[in-house]
């Protein structure tokens, strides 16, 4: 039996994911874009929830999941994230391809498309790092400090890249969502902070 | 006449932009070659050029029309109003995209310089409601630089849209 907290903790993030995604979903911009373009926007839509998931798994936040199993969660919704940014650059790119290669090339006449672009590398840089954490050996620490500015970047310069743009995301289901995951980033970063003995022993 | 007047205007822009040795307009000049030369052309705007149907037909109205670009395009320098200017207006609207050609159409410059064209509703698309306006030299007589515009709109909501070109002579 669940117990009530567990139920609003769920309830709360179901909302949190669906309400925006819902909002998105219905937007009038809808009717004017080819599916190719639609796709491409939700890639992006979802990618922003994944990143709300991602500290939550991360840090062992979700009640009733172990640390060691929102882990493994969090390494394959880290997967997802890839494909989702590749979806929303490569569907743009079909739908506009000298926008796509004006925000590529930091030549964009929109601010938002550096932050966009900055953000995807990051993530693609945070996966490679992911996969090859074992064979490179890195000790917990600096693992943990390369992981989090990583993820730190990819946070803001998508919150960033979301906030400004006019699209079929909800105005106020936007920036909530975009709040949610900023706070979530900061919780689990200072949570995971090395004690001072830790940093001792590495001295 | 106005076509060497146009001319003359040309040689005093490019001399003070490039010498700056424009004398006879004083000190000034010297120090700013821009205000010595008058009004400022208008540069091309970054992603201006963007899914650029190049020679659309003039049109009278872009598909169903309900939304207005308008716009005043003026020479370089002395600021006159150019009339038969050919400028070429294409945007992400709610009948198409900007890479469509149904998207695209042309207009000419009255006797003021002004240009209006009657086209589909605006929509924002890859995060800003924007338009794309071309003077391209390619496809116009009268001897100016080709400049590429792309203005956005300050609300979504609006239903008109006006810019401005400045041209200067090649």
């Amino acid at each position: 039996m669940a117990s009530a907290r567990t139920l609003v903790v769920w309830a709360a993030l179901a909302a949190a994911l669906a309400v925006p995604v819902a909002v998105a979903a219905t937007s009038p911009l809808l009717a004017w874009r080819e599916p190719i373009y639609i796709l491409a926007g939700f890639a992006g839509v979802i990618a922003l929830c994944g990143l709300l998931l991602q500290p939550l798994l991360a840090g062992g936040y979700l009640p009733d999941v172990s640390t060691r199993r929102g882990r493994r969660v969090h390494a394959w919704v880290g997967g997802g994230l890839v494909l989702a940014v590749v979806i929303h650059v490569g569907g743009l790119w079909i739908t506009s391809p000298p926008d796509v290669v004006d925000a590529l090339l930091f030549r964009s006449p929109t601010p938002f498309s550096v932050w966009g672009v900055i953000a995807m590398w990051a993530i693609f840089a945070i996966a490679l790092l992911a996969a090859f954490r074992r064979r490179l050996r890195l000790r917990p620490l600096l693992w943990r400090a390369l992981h989090l500015a990583m993820a730190v970047v990819i946070v803001l310069g998508t919150v960033a890249h979301a906030l400004l743009i006019e699209g079929t995301m909800g105005l106020i289901s936007k920036a909530v969502l975009c709040a949610l995951v900023v706070i979530a980033a900061l919780k689990i970063v200072y949570d995971t902070r090395p004690s001072l003995a830790a940093l001792r022993r590495k001295a | 006449m106005t076509k060497t007047s146009r001319t003359r205007r040309g040689l005093l822009v490019a001399g003070a932009a490039t010498a700056g040795t424009v004398l006879t307009t004083g000190a000034s000049g010297l120090l700013s070659p821009a205000s010595a030369a008058g009004l400022a052309p208008t540069p091309t705007m970054r992603g201006g050029a963007n899914n650029y149907r190049a020679g659309a037909p003039i049109v009278d109205r872009i598909g169903g029309g309900g939304f207005l670009m308008s716009g005043r395009v003026r020479r370089a320098g002395d600021g006159a109003p150019l009339s038969g200017i050919r400028i070429q207006i294409w945007a992400h609207t709610t009948e198409g995209h900007e890479r469509d050609l149904e998207s695209h159409g042309a207009t000419l410059t009255d006797a003021d310089g002004m240009f209006r064209m009657d086209m589909p509703q605006i929509v924002p698309a890859f995060g800003q409601p924007h338009a794309h306006l071309a003077y391209d030299a390619d496809f116009d007589d009268n001897g100016f630089q080709t400049v590429f515009l792309r203005p956005v709109m300050s609300s979504a909501r609006d239903k008109s849209l006006s810019t401005e070109f400045v041209l200067l002579p090649a």
